[in-house]
């Protein structure tokens, strides 16, 4: 029961980070209609900038820093490459998103190396004892954290006119802008926030019980990819509910490995595509999406 | 062009010179030029595919949405030019399109779809004062402000519409078929709201099938057929003309309403028997 409370918990912390990344996958889908399949380089950007500040400047300034530069790669990918595409189909500018993807991503992990960089967070690898149940600090942090700007986010998508200009554009983009929305500054938007909550979610990613950023990190980035389709495409809740479905099943998938050795080791890794899939096949949408992917 | 309003038809309101658009390899406008003077109602007749959406998206640029240009001529609003501007520059300027089939935001709140209207107004500040202004025009607006928009009826999505367009407080509001689909309980509401909109300022550039009701409401009216303009006139001397009458109000014997047939735009000949008939 005490394992189980421990790999829940830890579920639930991965599973908000995922829908972080989810989160700025979704509200790109939203406003521009592209598959961001760059999605874990910006990650791997802002994980890249904060471990490689975080020695001179201090840790938050680094994470500031690490923010702004994911951002600033977001909202330049859309400015050079998605806005000036003049392309009929939207799959099309996805698969330059696969092709900006491999540039930035090759490019990062030759900087890294066979290195495992530190972020140089004040959690450390610090337990944290509730009665029987530990939790690394870390996770609580991820949790707060990401809970904190997952709902900042939805108020603002709900109340703010920045948030009505973002989903009157996904609606109709067209009689948006007989509003007089400016499309461009809509799609830098939401690539610039996506960006920044890569940036984040990196940080949570890397630290313990990670050993730091690596190579791989991109690996696990990819798992909010089915996070994200899971939940439907072109909805937030989705994301949301997304991303905490594949955590808690990655989370009580490892856990339990041992006594389901028939399923292989590493049940972890793949179980969150195998949800993905179970779930796309009884609803082809994802569970609140309403545009199937086949459209896409 | 006939003269029909007194001071110079450059000097205010609405000018379109010899505006040709096309999408693609299909021309949908040639030649078209019209006046809208400040103040005025001024209407556009045609029937299906004559052209009058693709004017409207013109003024608006909102052609690039469709894949279509301006190919020739010139759009301006009180000497300001739009033709080449931003969407968000024309809404600026004041000049706001209601679109064909209403295109509410259906996953939107009544309310958020006002909101909406007023995110590229002139001054964001006039926001409440105009939402004011417009939920007393359509109370009904009030009653369903936090309703899905998409739940609306079609008259009130139609109300919806053109609020949302008045959120901005425009100075041109360019209506197209905004009685479309509608009852003609519904459609007279309509008409009424736009003589008072009208009445309140604004001036108004109508784009309709339904040609009694448009030729009532406004003081100047122009007649589109496959892109060109084919007559233009006072409203009151058009309603009387017997090509207008037979094909537009639908009197005397003729039922066949919309002549123009869309796939003779590509062909566009120069010379056609139907346009003999208007050039009288
Ligand atoms: N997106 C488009 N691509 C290609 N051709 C188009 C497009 N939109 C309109 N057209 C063509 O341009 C011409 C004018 O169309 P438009 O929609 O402006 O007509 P309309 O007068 O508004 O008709 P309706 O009363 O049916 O709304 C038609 O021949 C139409 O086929
Ligand atoms: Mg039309």
């Amino acid at each position: 029961m005490i394992t189980f409370l421990e790999l829940l918990a830890n579920g639930i912390s991965v599973g908000t980070v995922y829908a972080l990344i989810a989160l700025g996958f979704v509200i790109i889908f939203k406003a521009t209609e592209v598959l961001n399949f760059a999605h874990a380089s910006l990650l791997l950007v802002g994980g890249f900038i904060i471990a490689k500040l975080h020695a001179s400047v201090g840790f938050w300034l680094a994470l500031l820093i690490g923010i702004a530069g994911a951002a600033l790669v977001g909202a330049l990918i859309e400015f050079l490459v998605i806005r000036r595409a003049n392309v009929a189909s939207h799959s099309v500018l996805a698969i330059a998103t696969i092709g900006i993807d491999i540039v930035l991503t090759t490019e990062l992990t030759r900087e890294i190396g066979a290195d495992v960089l530190a972020l140089g967070d004040p959690w450390r690898d610090q337990v944290l004892h509730l009665g029987a149940v530990s939790i690394a600090q870390t996770r609580v942090a991820a949790l707060v954290v990401a809970t904190v700007l997952i709902t900042a986010f939805l108020l603002a998508f709900k109340y703010t006119n920045w948030g009505i200009a973002m989903r009157a554009t996904a609606e109709d983009s067209e009689t948006a802008a007989l509003m007089g929305v400016r499309r461009g500054r809509v799609s830098m938007g939401a690539w610039a926030i996506a960006g920044a909550l890569a940036a984040v979610a990196a940080l949570f990613l890397c630290v313990f019980p990670t050993p730091g950023l690596d190579r791989s990190t991109t690996f696990a980035a990819m798992k909010a990819f089915p996070a994200a389709i899971l939940g439907g495409l072109d909805s937030t809740t989705g994301a949301l509910v997304g991303g905490l479905i594949i955590g808690v099943t990655e989370a009580l998938m490892s856990g339990y490995q041992n006594d389901m050795v028939f399923l292989g080791r590493g049940i972890g890794d793949v179980a969150p595509f195998l949800v993905m899939i179970v779930i796309l096949l009884i609803r082809p949408a994802g569970l609140f999406g309403t545009r199937e992917l086949a459209r896409v | 062009m006939d003269v029909h309003d007194p001071r110079p038809p450059e000097d205010s309101g609405l000018v379109v010179r010899d505006l040709a658009v096309s999408y693609g390899p299909v021309l949908a406008l040639r030649g078209v030029s019209l006046n809208v003077p400040r103040g005025a109602i001024v209407t556009v007749l045609g029937g299906n595919g004559a052209g009058k959406s693709t004017l409207l998206r013109a003024v608006s640029g909102t052609l690039r949405f469709q894949r279509g240009g301006i190919t020739a001529g010139e759009i301006s609003f009180d000497r300001t030019r739009l033709s080449g501007a931003a969407t968000s520059a024309v809404v600026a300027g004041g000049v706001v399109q209601v679109p064909e089939g209403r295109r509410v935001f259906a996953r939107m709140t009544v309310e958020e779809n006002l909101r909406a209207g007023a995110l590229g107004a002139r001054d964001r500040r006039s926001a409440a004062g105009a939402r004011q202004d417009v939920l007393k025009l359509f109370p009904v607006l009030a009653e369903r402000a936090r309703q899905r928009a998409g739940l609306l009826s079609g008259g009130e999505q139609q109300m919806l519409a053109i609020g949302r367009a008045l959120m901005a407080r425009p100075r041109m509001l360019l209506l197209d078929e905004p009685t479309l689909g509608l009852a003609p309980m519904m459609a007279a509401r309509i008409a009424d709201t736009v003589r008072e909109i009208n009445a309140q300022g604004t001036t108004v550039l109508l784009v309709e099938q339904n040609a009694a009701m448009a030729l009532s409401l406004a003081s100047y009216a122009y007649v589109l057929e496959v892109g060109e303009v084919v007559l233009s006139g006072p409203a009151a001397e058009l309603a009387e003309s017997d090509e207008v009458r037979r094909r537009y109000l639908g009197i005397e014997d003729d039922p066949e309403i919309a002549p123009a047939s869309a796939t003779s735009v590509a062909a566009a000949p120069a010379e056609r028997p139907v346009l003999a008939r208007w050039s009288a």
